[in-house]
């Protein structure tokens, strides 16, 4: 079975977040990056798949090169080899870029199963998995909680909790699952993991590798044009209630939920 | 040229989702805006009963397509149709919800499209005769404008809960249209093949209006008995903190924040929770917050609207009883 995991670093999720003076984007500088934690439930399942059936598990990040630090982070905890795409005229792609730019990565590689995670925790769009699941022309499943490859290796069965419900929802392969929490739980780097990483192929490719026009990444092709960036609306700190006993601010509580802000 | 405000509605088991009648409120305040019309699109098995009813909300047209494969959804059978759909009718703005099927499918259709698309919206406007959409990034930490540059129709899906849902009108009607399907059953790779249903009947918390949440200070599952019995009365869901979940007192379904689900309810009451920052990167949209938690530097406080310093298994069994004088 080969696997690809599609891997973003993101700030981690503790980091302020400060608005660039440009008022667009973000100050990048003091942010600690992390691989986005919906990937790391990806490479948890991957390498889990391949556990049991054998193959390769290869990892694929796209941006500057930090992001080769995310890739190591998953070849300790496992993956076999790594593809970085980095270009400087990457910078400021919109999703269906980035996809398209992984599409063509992965094209010319053997794949059964592709992972995502559901979003990205930064600009948390999720919809990366399901623009590179229609560029390679294959089905995907979005924000699975349960994995299930068959024993012949040739189809798959997936859970998906929606509203209320859960769909098992089944399809051959290859497919693009895109990872949610409850999937697994993401195992860490041990320590020969850390020092095998070391050793393990990365490869590094940019546009033109790929066989891709420049024009059609970054800034200016974006088709989702981002014209502001504001601080979230502030959220004043509100009333401490008073009271001399745990009942008399259970009664205070409850009348001002009824009477000021009547949600009660 | 592109003309129209297309709102998709989401249907389950033949009923429509409370979603819908927000996308098409919301589709109707934009349409007025851009002086167009609000054509509405309702997919499913047998679902031609129910169209007349979006028409009540804002549509002025809705176009239904019925197919026993396009029940119960599938990625695959959605977006061939809505394809079909939107480039027959060639709509400025498309919006439907950031449910979880909401989500998957605009991905799908936006790329098939080729068009821009902006995730889970809070907030809409019309800009120049563009769609501008508000969306919360970085977890909310941080506030998106985006507008939409080459192509129609402008895309974007709406956070549940957020857009107000507009005074059903017994005298407006829509035309209703039957969009003939043409599905290639080869094209059709992906299957359910079950549906687990969820018996207990509490309503999921993207969807909830009310809800009591539990972090590490509830102390175990008995605990959460407390939270259960408050939100019984008041008609609430139970969520919780990744703490709770990760201990094994909730399930995952449950969890409320960065990497659980975010929720916007009209009350949301945090009980024993610290209120870390990838909780309240779930749950900060939420119209009125109440804290309670016994240490009065809990971050919780900084974000609630009312905040009690106190015992969560003293304060919730008295406010139970208190809050039924209201009811
Ligand atoms: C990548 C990543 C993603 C994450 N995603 C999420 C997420 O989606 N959701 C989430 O919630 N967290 C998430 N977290 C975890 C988050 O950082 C916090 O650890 C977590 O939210 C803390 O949960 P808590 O508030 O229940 O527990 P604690 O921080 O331990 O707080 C417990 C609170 O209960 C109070 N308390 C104790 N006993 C009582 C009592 N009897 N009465 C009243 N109050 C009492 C205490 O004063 C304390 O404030 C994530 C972390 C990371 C790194």
């Amino acid at each position: 079975m080969n696997i690809i995991v599609c891997i973003k670093q993101v700030p981690d999720t503790e980091t302020q977040i400060k608005i660039a003076s440009d008022g667009k984007s973000i100050d990048q500088s003091d942010i600690k990056w992390v691989m986005n934690p919906y990937d790391e439930f990806g490479v948890e399942e991957a390498l889990k798949i391949k556990e049991k059936f054998g193959g390769e598990v290869t990892v694929i990040g796209l941006g500057p090169k930090r992001v080769t630090e995310s890739l190591r982070t998953a070849l300790a905890m496992g993956a076999d080899k790594a593809v970085l795409i980095s270009d400087p005229a990457l910078e400021g792609s919109d999703s269906i870029a980035t996809a398209k730019a992984l599409a063509a990565a992965i094209k010319g590689l053997e794949f059964d199963i592709i992972f995502t995670g559901q979003r990205g925790v930064d600009e948390d769009n999720g919809l990366v998995g399901a623009a590179l699941a229609e560029f390679l022309d294959i089905p995907q499943f979005s924000i699975i909680t349960k994995v299930e490859v068959a024993e012949d290796g040739k189809s798959v069965k997936v859970q998906r909790p929606v509203e209320g419900q859960t769909l098992v929802i089944e399809s051959s392969l290859p497919a693009l699952i895109t990872a949610q929490k409850g999937l697994n739980e993401p195992r860490y780097a041990s320590l020969p993991g850390i020092m095998k990483a070391k050793k393990k192929p990365l490869e590094e490719k940019t546009l033109a590798d790929l066989g891709l026009d420049a024009s059609e990444f970054g800034e200016g092709a974006r088709k989702l044009q981002i014209l502001e960036l504001t601080p979230p609306p502030a959220r004043q700190a509100g009333k401490i209630i008073d009271g001399d006993s745990p009942e008399a601010k259970a009664a205070e509580l409850a009348k001002l939920l009824h009477e000021e802000a009547k949600v009660i | 040229m592109a003309q129209g405000v297309m709102a998709i509605a989401e249907q389950r088991d033949g009923e429509l989702r409370k979603i819908s009648y927000e996308v098409v409120s919301e589709a109707r305040r934009l349409a007025d805006a851009l002086g167009q019309e609000v054509i509405a699109v309702l997919l499913g098995a047998n679902v031609k009963d129910k169209a007349g009813e979006l028409g009540q909300y804002g549509a002025d047209k809705v176009i239904v397509a019925e197919d026993p494969r396009l029940d119960p959804y599938t990625t695959d059978a959605y977006t061939a149709v809505l394809a079909e759909v939107v480039k027959a009718n060639d709509p400025a703005v498309l919006i439907m919800g950031a449910s979880v099927q909401g989500k998957d499918l605009a991905g799908r259709l936006s790329a098939r499209l080729g068009v821009g698309m902006a995730q889970d919206c809070t907030a809409f406007s019309i800009e120049d005769g563009n769609l501008v959409a508000v969306r919360p990034i970085y977890a909310g930490k941080a506030y998106a404008k985006v507008t939409f540059k080459d192509g129609y129709p402008q895309m974007a899906t709406a956070r549940p809960n957020v857009m107000a849902v507009n005074e059903p009108d017994s005298s407006r009607s829509a035309e209703i249209q039957e969009a003939a399907v043409t599905l290639d059953d080869a094209a059709l790779k992906t299957k359910v093949v079950e549906v687990i249903r969820d018996e207990s009947g509490k309503i999921d918390l993207t969807e909830a209006d009310k809800i009591v949440s539990g972090g590490r200070g509830v102390k175990g599952p008995e605990g959460f008995k407390v939270l259960e019995d408050l939100a019984a009365v008041i008609g609430a869901s139970v969520g919780a903190s990744r703490s709770a979940v990760d201990a094994g007192w909730r399930d995952h379904t449950d969890q409320v924040g960065q990497t659980g689900k975010v929720v916007s309810p009209n009350l949301y009451i945090a009980c024993g929770i610290s209120g870390a920052i990838q909780h309240l990167a779930g749950m900060s949209t939420s119209k009125v917050i109440v804290a309670i938690n016994k240490d009065p530097d809990a971050p919780i406080f900084q974000k609630s609207d009312y905040g009690v310093v106190d015992d969560l298994f003293k304060v919730l069994p008295p406010l139970t009883e208190e809050v039924k004088k209201y009811l």
